[in-house]
């Protein structure tokens, strides 16, 4: 199989290049993450994050012959070849297919992602019917690879000021959650021009999560807990 | 050698160094429970983690933590607790366990206070399953005690405990390697040498207490269920402090990991009313445990799936796996209730477990053993004839061995142990701090042994790569040291270790850049697994009895006699000594040794 990998080393390179690697007798049926690691074996300089390999600790997110996903699970037998890989857009490259990723995780804490309750606590569990608790599907599963941020337009442009889709589907968890108790200072910090209205429903982050979540969704109906709220 | 000193010797003067009340090595749950219950109480926390912390292996935890809180059926601790002393095949301190068990609902509590998105019953309370192990009524009918986020509870737990971490503003230092911790001559523990993996840059971080919750160390084998970080760094940092690690021998092999490949099934897959046929369609368990069935403990479970393997009753082309069947339940239960397992069946199988049955068989999956500890989290070492703590050292979770888990432990028990311990650890470190006001003087020469430990990747030429020796290394602990063992096999694996060990010395690295540089990363890491190897093997071969996980062939009973004890491998000489088991509760009687049916 043939792949060309984008690679950038700051001590060596002036900039990135692509390099080529043709593997052999590789099952088709394996995953890319398999197939990297194969190559990292035979040159160990070549630098990317991985570790669960089946999709749940959102290490290896990269940009697969054009799209975002998780090597790990995006098996080879879909991919046409040269299997071209490059670090995921719109952040600083640390190292070949390593980001920066300082500014997601920035918009991540940002949303101030976890329950807020001001009433006290009662000393069993708080109640919540299975259809309070249905409301958190498709959101609390999300893990934080970065797929769906840097693939957004909206991101790449404002990416110190928009919170991107994965912050947003974020922000919506805990709005969506019947303990929660501060969504008019939820709604209120996502005012404005840019945290959240520079979303223009591009769609590329349902295009690309892995986990086969909607963050367009949740973003659409902050807009609408925005509207309700304030009439 | 003589340059590597010098370099080891000039990082010295350059060293960048940062100082905390309290360093925690480790983002996983018990790492980031502990952290959260000392923030909280306005120390000034340093967690040190490898990878971002929500990519700690507890993310990958799927059935739930078991706690009585008998929302479902009966069930009080005290049940709870037979079961785990039970499914320890005894060998659990049954204080540990006592203290676990009476925490747990508490703490399940708090946990969905703090945001956990557990499943719910029609009337708003936790929803509970059925997993192995558990019964009503010391051994009678099947409980149903294992709270869930579907079968994505580890995520669940994690990605909270890591918000309201951030809430209570813990310094994290994300993907900074420890690499050794740093020791005064007294023994007290002053802090660790850690390495940024993004700059290459080394950090001497200087805390009044350190607690290690690094995890398991599941890369020792093959085929296993673990995330290619979990390599027992923190278990290897004790042995080379000098301290021993205990009941390194017992490793859990879990019953269902999908057939050569190793990703995990959740037990909760049973626990819903799946179960496993051999090749004949025949619900095989019955004959191995009439009453539990499937949802006998994992050692039970898994020792039977081999022996049908064995004996020519395996599934598929090459009779090398039995299969979990999950049809009968219906697509809206299965996909309901599981919806993670799923995902990964339909990823790496290309089915849906809904209507085809998935390939299984036993994976390496947990490690029982690791650092003792007593049950605030405080590290323990012989003294004379009983044991101390050792001054400023905690250990939390899969890394540490209170011992709650003994020879097997039971499914939903180390999501409860992490929170558990995680929590205690925290309290008594506090305690630890109002006494101890200062930092105690750190002398440079306690660094150089961490120092020369990374110097010595400095070197170039030729020599066996790490991924390479890696592999090895994992063959051989699955060849040698898997679910059936011997004393023949045994030999043969400690001879096939010490091999490795020596070529490990001559290993080279090609990449000797410093930014994100993951080659030596796994070098570091290959150097910890390679310790573990050793004091697995070497407790393995000791102990001739069969108990829990550790199955001889040569010494098929339990040997309450000679063996109700703990296992302790020092490094230096590969030396074995034992402590007795703390049969004691704190305040109900104890559970004494007996025949072990399920």
């Amino acid at each position: 199989m043939h792949f060309r990998i984008y690679r950038f080393n700051p001590e060596t390179d002036r900039e990135p290049y692509m390099q080529e690697y043709t593997i052999d007798d590789l099952d088709p049926s394996l995953m890319l993450r398999d197939a990297l690691l194969h190559i990292k074996a035979q040159d160990e300089t070549l630098s990317f994050r991985h570790s669960c390999g089946e999709g749940v600790c959102g290490s290896d997110g990269m940009n697969i012959n054009g799209r975002n996903g998780l090597a790990c699970v995006t098996s080879l037998s879909s991919l046409s070849e040269p299997i071209e890989i490059r670090p995921m857009p719109g952040l600083p490259v640390v190292r070949d297919l390593v980001v920066d990723m300082s500014q997601f995780f920035h918009h991540y804490r940002a949303v101030k992602p976890y329950l807020i309750v001001h009433d006290p606590v009662p000393e069993v569990e708080f109640r919540q019917t299975p259809e309070e608790r249905d409301k958190l599907d498709g959101l609390y599963e999300c893990i934080l690879c970065g797929c769906c941020t840097t693939s957004c337009p909206s991101f790449w442009w404002n990416p110190d000021r928009f919170r991107g889709p994965a912050a947003l589907l974020q922000a919506y968890r805990f709005l969506a959650d019947s303990r929660d108790q501060a969504t008019e200072q939820r709604l209120n910090e996502l005012d404005g021009p840019y945290r959240l209205f520079r979303c223009h429903t591009i769609m590329s982050c349902v295009d690309v999560c892995p986990k086969g979540l909607n963050p367009t969704r949740a973003i659409h109906n902050i807009k609408k807990l925005m509207v309700k709220n304030s009439i | 050698m003589g340059d590597i000193d010098s370099i080891a010797s000039s990082n010295l003067v350059t060293l960048a160094r940062r100082k905390f009340d309290t360093l925690v090595i480790g983002a996983g749950g018990g790492g980031l429970r502990a952290a959260l219950q000392l923030s909280q109480a306005d120390a000034n926390v340093a967690v040190v983690s490898k990878v971002f912390p929500t990519r700690s292996h507890t993310v990958a935890a799927q059935g739930g933590m078991n706690a009585a809180l008998a929302n479902v059926l009966p069930d009080n601790w005290h049940w709870h607790m037979y079961d785990t002393v039970k499914g320890s095949d005894y060998l659990g301190d049954q204080d540990a366990i006592e203290y676990m068990c009476r925490a747990a609902s508490h703490l399940v509590v708090e946990l969905e206070h703090a945001g956990v998105p557990f499943t719910r019953l029609e009337d708003g309370r936790i929803y509970q399953r059925a997993f192995g192990g558990q019964s009503q009524n010391f051994g009678g009918e099947q409980a149903v005690r294992t709270c869930a986020a579907a079968d994505r509870t580890g995520h669940a737990i994690l990605h909270t405990l890591y918000q309201q971490n951030i809430r209570a503003k813990t310094h994290f230092f994300d993907e900074h390697f420890a690499v050794d911790l740093i020791l005064d001559d007294d023994g007290y523990v002053l802090g660790a040498l850690t390495l940024e993996i993004e700059t290459g840059e080394l950090l001497l971080i200087e805390a009044k207490t350190t607690l290690l919750a690094t995890g398991g160390a599941g890369q020792l084998f093959r085929t296993n269920t673990n995330a290619h970080i979990n390599t027992g760094d923190g278990l290897a940092m004790v042995l080379r402090a000098g301290l021993p690690i205990q009941d390194m021998e017992f490793f859990q092999f879990h019953p269902t990991g999908i057939a050569g490949k190793g990703m995990l099934i959740t037990e909760g897959a049973r626990g819903e009313g799946g179960y496993l046929i051999n090749k004949d369609g025949e619900r095989f368990m019955a004959r191995y445990a009439p009453k539990a069935k499937d949802l006998a403990s994992r050692d039970v479970v898994s020792r039977a799936i081999a022996v049908e393997v064995r004996d020519g009753r395996g599934c598929g082309a090459n009779g090398d796996h039995v299969f979990l069947k999950l049809d009968h339940l219906g697509a809206e239960t299965v996909h309901k209730r599981l919806p993670g397992i799923c995902d990964m069946v339909t990823t790496f199988l290309g089915i849906d477990p809904a209507v085809e049955h998935i390939p299984v068989y036993p994976t390496a999956h947990y490690t029982m053993g690791g650092i003792p500890t007593d049950r605030d989290g405080r590290v323990v070492a012989p003294v004379n004839s009983g044991e101390e703590p050792v001054p400023g050292l905690y250990a939390v979770g899969e890394c540490a061995c209170v011992s709650v888990h003994g020879a097997n432990r039971l499914g939903g028990n180390s999501l409860l142990d992490i929170v558990v311990f995680g929590r205690a650890a925290g309290n008594d470190i506090n305690e630890f701090l109002t006494a101890n006001r200062y930092h105690r003087p750190l002398n440079d020469a306690s660094v150089e042994q961490a120092l020369t430990r990374l110097a010595r990747w400095d070197r170039t030429g030729d020599g066996e790569s790490v991924s390479q020796l890696r592999d090895e290394l994992q063959s051989t602990m699955e060849t040698y040291c898997g679910v059936f063992r011997s004393d023949e096999v045994l030999k043969e694996g400690v001879d096939e270790v010490l091999a490795l060990e020596k070529r490990l010395e001559g290993a080279v690295l090609q990449d000797h850049s410093k930014t994100f540089n993951t080659a030596r990363i796994e070098a570091l890491e290959l150097e910890n697994l390679m310790e573990l190897a050793i004091a697995t093997v070497c407790s393995a071969l000791e102990r001739r009895e069969s108990r829990g996980a550790h199955s001889r062939i040569d010494f098929t009973e339990r040997d309450d006699v000679h063996w109700l004890k703990h296992s302790l491998f020092f490094k230096e000489d590969r030396r074995l000594d034992y402590k007795p088991v703390r049969m004691k509760p704190l305040s109900v009687e104890s559970f004494p040794p007996k025949e072990r049916v399920y």
